[in-house]
């Protein structure tokens, strides 16, 4: 059953670990999908065909044609071109909310986890925040903070980190009581080595899968917040603000929010594919099965 | 070896280890004492809950904070320098650096023991950047001359493997070297070979003795299995309900055993002329009472077969029955 590895140590892992993940066929496909969406939102101005502000009644719901690939909107804007450029704000959106709900989530759970005595008042801290809806708490939040991007990032960011927490916790909780935890003591290695070397690189597995979801989320709550008005201002593209502005006309146009729906769908399928993917290879015990 | 010439290590005088629960005071070790010489295997032996591993959870300040406590007693250990700790009362970071690099320890579930995410490799190499620092590449190749030292074949190959790629034997000797990786004058092996089939248990014993030998070390072989202390130990302290009951060489205690315990254990082992005679084991009456309500005077004065009413008066003292071997118990005279 021992698997042959190649023997060469330290810096060769590293790309062993890309080939590996490359060698799945999904996480390949789910790669390329995540370059190309985010090369699209990045050379925007250059890729897209049309300006996605650009007003034409004459051209209003138009659907899907050669000219105009994904239709256009109610107000004749392409909407091919705002999806492009809405990947801008909403991946950005996206990944910066989910490494904010990381480092503070992660942060806290390990605290709550790894320390007995803290975990009364980081536990009760995360249970009250998880009381609030997600999208009131962040209302709140913005309206404490002032309508920005930024805050918006800020504000979903700590509205998500109770979820990861809360995960982060419950295995902590797991993990500290294995004999290895104890092994790791008996060897002298001090608290802050086990909580981040032992630990921390234990639950990778869990804070990838809830990552994947917060990214989800956070690109559908900021369209919430966006569309409620304290966001960003609602003409500005994003996938979010799309999808809802075209919800009225589903009946008559359901391109308007059919093409930035699937962009959300394969950045987060794809994203989420990768994550399944990086943990099986960050996971030495689930290498084999490839 | 005798007591004027024994050169003391580790010394452990009058050790009260209490548990404070919802439902009372457990007392887990209630007054041990014992001394580990250089050089030496003591097996610390008792039945489950006898306290033989809060013993070496003691002395490696490892205690369950904040239920266990240190309530008494002295745990006195002589470093490499030859400067005296007493761990009982020893700081966080005095423990931390005696931990792993003076005192190591091996514990009975080599399967889950080690880390299953990094490489056995990178587990021993943070011991040694731990307590000696130095660069990751050398503490690297002091890992595989570790796996070496513990006859594990390939060591060049199975010191870039996980865990999970190893046998259960394989991964007691990975613990041993990652124990060792620092050269620690005390070893505590916590049941280390329960886990393991017979022969890979024969071979663990034979590794240990052989290491011994070579690096002069003291071994604290915490065991119940009266099979191993026989192959293993110099010494032997047999532990029931907290206390030691009986201290002695290991020949003198296989072939006069005095306390009354004792005595109960060693016939519960089968023996050839046992099975040549068709009789039955001989099983000690009772149970072990719970460290919550420990009975009053010689706790194991209610399974002894030889109790008398003075044995409920008062806890006896652990006194020489025979040169060099104490006994616990009032019916024995001593010598």
């Amino acid at each position: 059953m021992a698997m042959a590895l190649p023997s060469n140590a330290g810096g060769g892992d590293r790309w062993q670990v890309l080939r590996l993940l490359v060698a799945r066929k999904t996480v390949l496909i789910s790669l390329i999908v995540l370059v190309v969406l985010i090369a699209a939102a990045l050379l925007a101005p250059y890729v897209s065909p049309f300006d996605p502000y650009k007003l034409s009644i004459m051209n209003r719901l138009k659907g899907p044609s050669s000219v105009h690939w994904f239709g256009t909107d109610d107000f004749g804007r392409d909407v091919f071109s705002r999806v492009i450029h809405g990947g801008r704000l909403s991946l950005m959106v996206g990944f910066s909310v989910v490494i904010l709900a990381s480092v503070l989530g992660i942060a806290l759970g390990l605290i709550a986890g790894f320390f007995r005595r803290a975990d009364k008042f980081v536990s009760r801290l995360i249970d009250a925040m998880m009381a609030f809806p997600d999208i009131l708490l962040a209302i709140a939040l913005v309206a404490a903070l002032g309508p920005s991007l930024i805050n918006v990032i800020i504000a979903l960011g700590i509205v998500y980190t109770p979820r990861l927490a809360r995960v982060v916790r419950a295995s902590t909780l797991v993990i500290r009581e294995l004999p290895f935890v104890e092994a790791a003591r008996a060897l002298g290695v001090p608290t802050y080595c086990i909580v981040t070397v032992h630990v921390l690189r234990n639950l990778i597995s869990p804070i990838l899968v809830q990552g994947t979801f917060i990214f989800a989320y956070a690109i559908l709550a900021e369209a919430g917040l966006s569309f409620l008005g304290v966001g960003v201002s609602p003409d500005i593209p994003t996938w979010g603000t799309m999808i809802n502005s075209g919800q009225q006309y589903m009946g008559q146009a359901d391109w308007i929010m059919i093409f930035p729906g699937i962009a959300i769908v394969l950045s987060v399928l794809s994203l989420q594919l990768l994550g399944d993917g990086l943990r099986d290879v960050l996971d030495p015990r689930l290498r084999k099965e490839l | 070896m005798t007591a004027s010439s024994r050169d003391i290590v580790l010394s452990v005088n009058g050790l009260k280890t209490w548990f404070h629960s919802r439902d009372g005071v457990a007392k887990s070790v209630d007054g041990v004492t014992f001394d580990l010489a250089r050089g030496e295997t003591l097996a610390i032996v008792g039945e489950s809950g006898s306290g033989k591993s809060v013993t070496s959870l003691s002395i490696m300040g490892l205690l369950p904070k904040p239920a266990g406590r240190i309530e008494a007693g002295k745990i006195l250990f002589r470093d490499r320098g030859g400067k005296h700790h007493d761990l009982a009362q020893a700081s966080a970071a005095t423990l931390r650096r005696i931990r792993g690099a003076e005192i190591a320890m091996i514990f009975q579930e080599p399967m889950t023991s080690l880390n299953p995410l990094y490489t056995v490799g990178d587990q021993i190499a943070e011991a040694v950047l731990q307590h000696e620092g130095g660069s990751h590449a050398a503490a690297l190749k002091r890992a595989q001359e570790m796996l070496e030292r513990v006859e594990i074949p390939a060591a060049a190959r199975r010191v870039n493997e996980y865990p999970h790629q190893m046998s259960g034997g394989m991964r007691q000797r990975v613990m041993i070297a990652l124990a060792l990786a620092c050269n620690p004058s005390v070893l505590i092996a916590d049941e280390p070979t329960t886990a393991l089939d017979v022969t890979v248990q024969a071979q663990i014993l034979d590794l240990l003795r052989r290491l011994q030998a070579e690096s002069g070390m003291s071994i604290l072989f915490v065991t119940h299995n009266l099979g191993v202390v026989a192959e293993i130990a110099h010494r032997v302290a047999v532990m029931y309900a907290g206390r030691v009951v009986e201290d002695a060489g290991v020949y003198d205690l296989f072939e006069r055993p005095t306390h009354p315990y004792t005595r109960g254990l060693l016939s519960c082992i089968p023996t050839a002329a046992l099975l040549a005679s068709r009789e039955r084991l001989q099983p000690i009456p009772g149970n072990v009472p719970s460290v919550l309500a420990l009975p009053p005077g010689c706790t194991f004065a209610p399974r002894c077969p030889i109790a008398e009413p003075a044995c409920t008066q008062a806890v006896p003292e652990l006194l020489p029955a025979w040169p060099e071997h104490l006994a616990r118990c009032i019916k024995v005279t001593p010598q």
